[in-house]
């Protein structure tokens, strides 16, 4: 979180699925005050899901003792969030393209894409003794009417 | 998440209503399509119109209800898609896998 965040939140949860929702809730609660509208709130709570689901699910592979520690700064026409697990990590290059003829059917591999489409940047960095932190960034001042993959209809 | 199961003219119509999300939503909806298959259901309209919204699981349950379908010779087809998840079925590019349709009857004529 850079210093220029004026509204930071960190919240951590217990590798379990049912506390997705709850930090999905804070996140939308903490967007909603800033008068983030609705659409935008939809598409940044979806990314955060897959975010926590990932953690949850390949990082610290459903134990629920390994803790996901989240963080949310907002700037003033900026979201960055931040979702860390205990997991040995992994090579985000090495994911397959889901949208790729061969991977169509599949029915799992949607996650980075489902993030990478709804926010305007995803990092990844990992730790020297493990433990992956993925990065979503989103601009707040985009228009009501903005869905997933606004950036790529010019509306930058 | 809710589903409510019923049948017309043959057709097994499954109504979601609630988040298809990970964890308890897309387990509903995989029990519910394994149940109307195993109950020897071929033709399976899911209507999505009370559904908030779907995550990436959510999605891959439906592809997998679809498969599931299919590799039993039955056909599975998508009614009253909400907005946004349209929008998520446009950008996964599902939507040229799924027949999808904005009325029941004609949904059902079409099986």
């Amino acid at each position: 979180m850079g210093p220029s965040a004026d509204r930071e939140l960190h919240l951590t949860i217990g590798s379990r699925f049912e506390n997705i929702e709850l930090v999905q809730m804070t996140v939308d609660e903490v967007l909603r005050e800033r008068g983030v509208p609705e659409d935008l709130r939809h598409w940044i709570g979806l990314a955060v899901r897959e975010a926590v689901a990932n953690a949850i699910k390949h990082g610290n592979r459903l134990d629920p003792g390994k803790r996901v520690d989240i963080a949310v700064g907002l700037e003033r026409d900026r979201v960055e969030i931040r979702v860390g697990d205990e997991g040995p990590g992994f090579d985000p290059d090495r994911v397959g393209d889901p949208l790729a003829p061969e991977n169509r059917l599949r029915t799992d591999g949607r996650g980075i894409f489902y993030m990478r489409k709804f926010m305007d940047e995803v990092g990844y960095s990992f730790g020297p003794g493990g433990g992956t932190v993925v990065t979503l960034r989103k601009r707040l001042n985009s228009s009501p009417a903005a869905g997933p993959g606004r950036e790529e209809r010019g509306m930058t | 998440m809710k589903i409510e199961k019923r049948e017309r003219e043959g057709v097994t119509i499954l109504a979601v209503e609630g988040k298809i999300t990970i964890g308890k939503g897309d387990v509903a909806l995989r029990d519910a399509v394994h149940e109307a298959v195993g109950g020897g259901a071929g033709k399976i309209l899911i209507d999505l119109g009370r559904v908030q919204t779907i995550d990436s699981s959510g999605v891959g349950e439906l592809v997998s209800a679809f498969t599931t379908v299919r590799n039993r010779g039955g056909r599975l087809k998508l009614l009253n898609l909400p907005a946004k998840v349209n929008d998520i079925l446009q950008i996964t590019q599902l939507i040229t896998v799924f027949e999808t349709f904005d009325n029941e009857s004609e949904a059902i004529a079409s099986f």
